[in-house]
């Protein structure tokens, strides 16, 4: 079948849908909308629509990225703009169908914004202030599509920089890729088109291309919801490259962890095939291409190009010294181009738009966008795509809403593992790949966590070194006991054992690992260490010297304690949660913490009513008031 | 008996692949996803298919926190220790699970019933701290939902009876903090 029939065929089935007088009712069915009940929803809106007979098109899509907004459904219908309905849950739907669908009202009440102008209705969803600073090239068509029919993608505009593609040389659409100025997605910001050049320059055959979706990094999701939104975009990008490099098998590794991406890839990658956009001979040109969808065994390592290479030949995932490169020397001891799932999905947007296009958003280094995964203390978590060049200051508050509750900003974690943490001081930081080095923190794949006033430093340094040790392969003796020693040290901070030297032992520790670690896994794990003690020494000072913990995190220099003035007498609900049975009654009636016996789970600050408060964590211990537990008789 | 299911499964499974090295870690997902684990002899068989050493295909297969040795619950659960949910207080959350059930991450329960792992992002992190039982995803967990949660999967075990005194209490418990919440 010829590429324009294909188009035609779908532009149609989309234009049917769009113009239908059959309203249409878009739901977010990504991981994290599943997790907030959006089957539910999509449950709750076929009975509703059965019941009462209305006749509606309900389409599954994938996420949008307002993740704090789950599950989100747009609702299309004629002479109403687009509206976009936030946290639905199924006691919604009845509502939605009888007054929306059957008759005019539009429940704004539940209502996120409209997406269309017009009519007066606010709020409208691209003049929020978070619009104004988004570009969705990457995330173009994720939350509008369904991921599972290929025709959606199509009719969008997809597979059209392929065709192009199929029109050009393969020198030319080197050159368009090196002056799009794209730097690998993946952390790093490899010129993509260098690496691409050098590929195409290796001798041996076969090629091999592979698609890097082990997104294993704590925090980040950005490739996950990519795939499951709009996984079209990336194979395009790796049917791209493959044309480019003359290769024929191709890989997309994937986490395991990653279920949903995996089946929504499978589907997608099923319908190119039948379309004969993918496989044998494709669109009759004499070029075969086959993608296969790998699934990784949980190893965090195995987001290392080397490692993940030798996963993929069913061995242990351990890298290995390099050069020579895995674009000479990679799979199988073949020429392999390794990129990221973001990489590629930019790869289409390139060809069919031209470099010129790319090239002019963003940075002078850093071109395109950047997609972040924000998450932790903040007001709209969800992921975020900008220019490079955007401050961090303009995520955080004017996308991100600012710090959740109203708290206090202490600082932003951005790369995961690999990264580090910044001060409030970096906030007009520019994101990009040089800048952020420059801070000390990194581009990393895309994780950004926020972080405020009750989040210890010295904890969240431990917590990431203690995942990059219980990740690390073992292979080199800076990976294998250098972070064990750092971990250790930490381990004597955090449990009040800290000696004052041991700050400074950190920092020589630290930087040994960085210089004589075997892969990037090592050489980077040091960081959340680094930074933190670099712009939060105060914090591992109160620590080791004062055995205090100025966030109230860890647990062994803290206490919780009933302040006996607030406590409301009658109320038991501390006594009734309390795994230990450590509280207990004054004769005054008011509740007491044996300290003795308390294992510190914090379920009595967690159940003590709002009005009463009167549960607080304290630090150090030796600032617990004497016991006033009552001895045995009184009892 | 038991020997008799894991070679009929296993040969179904094998037939499906290639006599090749390279497919080792497709084959063990498969054998873990049958069993919802690694048996032993389960993995003697593959070695013996794909010509490879014992050592060998255990080298692999502990390489991955993926692959299990022993058997998993009938009601899996997995406590995320993402960064998100680090943050969130989800230790807390997994010292409340292994406090209720009695066992420590990585363990199952004497009856089967329950086995405890932790993971390390499961990517939703706006919903932190988050808990997994089966395919259930429980989202926002705090250490006194950990008993309101698995209330309902204990009854159905037949280690508590909803007509228990202690259970009662329990639910009583949970009235008194729904109606507060």
């Amino acid at each position: 079948m010829k590429f324009e029939e294909i188009q035609r065929a779908a532009k149609a089935e989309w234009e049917s849908l769009e113009h239908d007088q059959a309203p249409v009712i878009r739901i977010g069915t990504a991981t994290s909308d599943r997790a907030s009940g959006a089957l539910e929803v999509v449950e709750s809106f076929e009975k509703e629509l059965y019941r009462l007979n209305v006749e509606a098109k309900i389409i599954q899509t994938g996420s949008v990225g307002f993740c704090n907004y789950e599950p989100l459904v747009i609702i299309s219908k004629p002479d109403y703009p687009r509206i976009c309905y936030k946290n639905v849950t199924p006691d919604m739907v009845p509502r939605l169908v009888e007054g929306f669908l059957l008759e005019d009202d539009p429940c704004m009440e539940f209502a996120l914004g409209t997406l269309e102008g017009g009519n007066g209705t606010p709020p409208y969803i691209p003049e929020l202030p978070r619009s104004e600073h988004e570009l969705r090239l990457v995330l173009r068509n994720c939350g509008f599509i369904d991921p599972e029919n290929i025709n959606h993608y199509i009719a969008l505009g997809g597979y059209t920089a392929f065709v192009k593609a199929l029109e050009m040389t393969a020198e030319e659409i080197l050159e368009e890729i090196k002056q799009s100025g794209l730097r690998g997605r993946g952390g790093a910001g490899f010129p993509t088109g260098k690496k691409l050049e050098s590929c195409m320059k290796a001798r041996e055959t076969p090629k091999y291309v592979i698609c890097n979706a082990d997104e294993g990094d704590p925090g980040a999701f950005m490739d996950r919801v990519v795939l499951e939104s709009d996984p079209h975009s990336v194979l395009e990008g790796m049917i791209i490259i493959g044309y480019t490099l003359n290769s024929s098998q191709s890989y997309i590794y994937t986490r395991m962890e990653y279920p949903l991406a995996v089946d929504r890839l499978k589907t997608a990658i099923e319908q190119a095939k039948q379309l004969g956009l993918l496989g044998e001979d494709i669109l009759g040109t004499g070029f075969s291409f086959n993608i296969e969808v790998f699934q990784g065994a949980g190893a965090f390592i195995c987001g290392e190009s080397s490692a993940l290479m030798y996963s993929i030949e069913g061995k242990r995932g351990f890298p290995r010294v390099k050069p020579p490169r895995s674009i000479e020397v990679g799979l199988r001891q073949k020429p392999t181009q390794l990129n990221n799932v973001k990489t590629f999905a930019c790869i289409p947007v390139i060809i069919e738009q031209g470099a010129e296009y790319f090239s002019s958003i963003g940075s002078d280094r850093s071109k395109g966008t950047a997609v972040f995964a924000l998450a932790g203390k903040v007001e709209n978590v969800g992921l975020v795509e900008v220019p490079m060049g955007t401050t961090l200051k303009k995520v955080i508050y004017d996308i991100g809403g600012g710090v959740k509750d109203g708290k206090g900003f202490k600082g932003v974690q951005i790369g995961g593992p690999s990264g580090g943490c910044l001060p409030e001081a970096f906030l007009d930081t520019s994101i990009d790949f040089d800048s952020l080095t420059e801070a000390g923190a990194m581009m990393g794949s895309g994780g950004m966590i926020i972080m405020d006033e009750d989040n210890c430093m010295v904890d969240v340094a431990h917590f990431f070194l203690d995942f990059t040790q219980k990740e690390c392969c073992g292979k080199c003796v800076m990976g294998r006991l250098g972070i064990k020693q750092m971990m250790s040290i930490l381990e004597d901070i955090v449990s009040g054992d800290g000696r004052p030297e041991d700050i400074e032992q950190l920092i020589s520790l630290g930087e040994d690992i960085k210089t004589g670690s075997l892969c990037g896994l090592g050489k980077s794990a040091p960081n959340p260490v680094l930074t933190t003690i670099q712009y939060f020494r105060d914090e591992y000072e109160a620590h080791i010297l004062e055995k205090r913990c100025p966030a109230l995190v860890c647990r062994d220099l803290i206490a919780y304690y009933i302040i006996p003035e607030k406590c409301y007498r009658g109320c038991e609900h501390c006594v009734l949660t309390c795994p230990s049975e450590a509280i207990v009654e004054h004769p005054k009636r008011f509740k007491v913490i044996d300290q003795s016996k308390c294992i510190k789970c914090g379920n009595c600050l967690e159940v003590c009513p709002p009005e009463y408060n009167a549960v607080i964590k304290i630090s150090p211990i030796s600032q617990v008031p004497p016991s006033e537990v009552p001895s045995k008789d009184e009892q | 008996m038991q020997e008799k299911t894991v070679r009929g499964k296993l040969t179904e499974i094998l037939a499906g692949f290639k006599k090749d090295r390279s497919r080792l870690i497709p084959i063990l997902q498969r054998v873990q996803h049958a069993f919802a684990y690694l048996p032993r002899d389960a993995m003697l068989e593959v070695g013996s298919y794909l010509g490879m050493t014992d050592v060998q295909i255990y080298g692999v297969a502990s390489f991955y926190n993926h692959f299990r040795f022993t058997p998993l619950g009938r009601h899996p659960i997995k406590m995320c220790m993402g960064t998100a949910c680090h943050m969130a207080g989800g230790r807390l959350v997994l010292e409340a699970l292994e406090r209720v059930l009695d066992i420590k991450v990585g363990g199952i329960t004497e009856n089967g019933e329950f086995s405890l792992d932790r993971v390390a992002c499961i990517g939703c992190c706006g919903l932190a701290p988050v808990m997994v039982i089966g395919e259930r995803i429980y989202p926002k967990m705090s250490p006194t939902k950990v008993d309101e949660a698995l209330v309902n999967l204990k009854i159905e075990a037949g280690e508590v009876s909803p007509a228990n005194d202690d259970q009662a209490a329990k639910e009583d418990q949970i009235k008194i903090l729904d109606k507060r919440l």
